[in-house]
């Protein structure tokens, strides 16, 4: 018998949309920097904002995982 | 970035919960920490965390009293690393995000970064090795006063209808889409900003420190409690993991500290826009 909250399996679907979202926006940093190495401090700048923005979906799945 | 983390919900009241055998996972009331105070009228408000919090506050302002106690024009060792540090702050952080005025921010912006990272640090520091930030409270608090900085300088900047019509009416918007943008984007701006801010940090250091107890609950369970010999013997590999583990956190901690200070500059930064 499996026990636990079927919340946290909500969570873990919920992690693959920014997952993926992450994984593309340091994709396309490399990219940049592969291109334009000179341009590495602006793109990092761009990079970790576009990041922190799409893993705040991922944060919301957590809080709601834990809220309701 | 976020692991998955783990958690124990309590045992549904139907059937009779399994007995009490096996490993049982480490889950979030690992987390209460116990008093260390009890029952002093004003002691009690202190427990483990919140003298963490007051212990990095002094740590980093010590830092910088000593490093700059003495200036000088060749730096010592000591000076070099805070002025480094400052440095990589200014320009690679304030400058980029906040533009021409980024001077006046650059002093809590490091403050900020130094401080969070000090907490960060303690996660894996031996000893204390509990994580400040792993109470979302603490986190809670740093994003109340990021938040209210950037919505002062805001509205000292563009007056109370000019900031908010920065922040949630964006130019070159046909009528239809504003009806649902507007919306979506004030409570983007002012209500989601600070909640992701500190839940992003606070998630990170619970599921990395929930992350290292389980490794280290599993291989020590694996290595005394277990009956199996062919656990016993893959015990050194759930410390070695554990391990391994350490050093990512100590990455992670760092990422988070830059994260933070980054999207407080940004978000300075947007407050203090021009309109195009």
């Amino acid at each position: 018998m499996v026990q636990g909250s079927l919340n946290m399996v909500g969570y873990g679907l919920s992690a693959v949309g920014p997952g993926i979202g992450v994984g593309i926006v340091f994709a396309a940093f490399i990219n940049g920097v592969a291109r334009q190495p000179e341009a590495r401090g602006q793109l990092q700048t761009i990079a970790f904002i576009g990041f922190a923005l799409s893993e705040a979906l991922a944060i919301i799945g957590l809080v709601l995982a834990f809220a309701i | 970035m976020i692991s998955s983390s783990w958690t124990q919900v309590p045992a549904p009241p139907g059937p009779p919960p399994m007995p009490a055998e096996g490993f049982k996972a480490p889950g979030v009331e690992d987390f209460n920490i116990p008093p260390i105070f009890e029952g002093i009228p004003v002691l009690e408000w202190f427990d483990k965390v919140s003298i963490q919090f007051i212990v990095a506050a002094i740590i980093v302002y010590l830092f910088y009293a000593l490093a700059t106690k003495n200036a000088k024009i060749i730096p010592g060792r000591l000076q070099f690393a805070a002025e480094k540090f400052q440095g990589l702050v200014r320009d690679q952080i304030a400058r980029d995000n906040i533009g021409p005025e980024f001077r006046r921010y650059v002093p809590y912006l490091v403050a900020l970064f130094a401080f969070i990272l000090v907490n960060n640090v303690f996660g894996i520091f031996p000893f204390i090795q509990f994580p400040s930030f792993s109470h979302p409270g603490m986190a809670y608090a740093l994003a109340i006063v990021t938040w209210l900085i950037y919505n002062y300088v805001g509205i000292r900047k563009q007056g109370f209808g000019g900031y908010i019509k920065l922040q949630t009416w964006p130019p070159g918007v046909p009528w239809a889409v504003r009806i649902v943008l507007t919306p979506i984007e004030f409570i983007s701006n002012f209500i989601l900003r600070p909640v992701t801010l500190s839940l992003r940090l606070f998630g990170n250091m619970l599921a990395g420190h929930l992350l290292l107890l389980v490794f280290i609950f599993g291989g020590e369970y694996m290595l005394t409690l277990a009956d199996s010999l062919v656990l016993n013997i893959l015990s050194p590999f759930a410390f070695l993991f554990a391990i391994v583990m350490t050093f990512f956190e100590a990455f992670i901690q760092v990422v988070q500290a830059y994260i933070f200070t980054i999207l407080t500059a940004s978000y300075i930064g947007a407050s203090l826009a021009d309109e195009h």
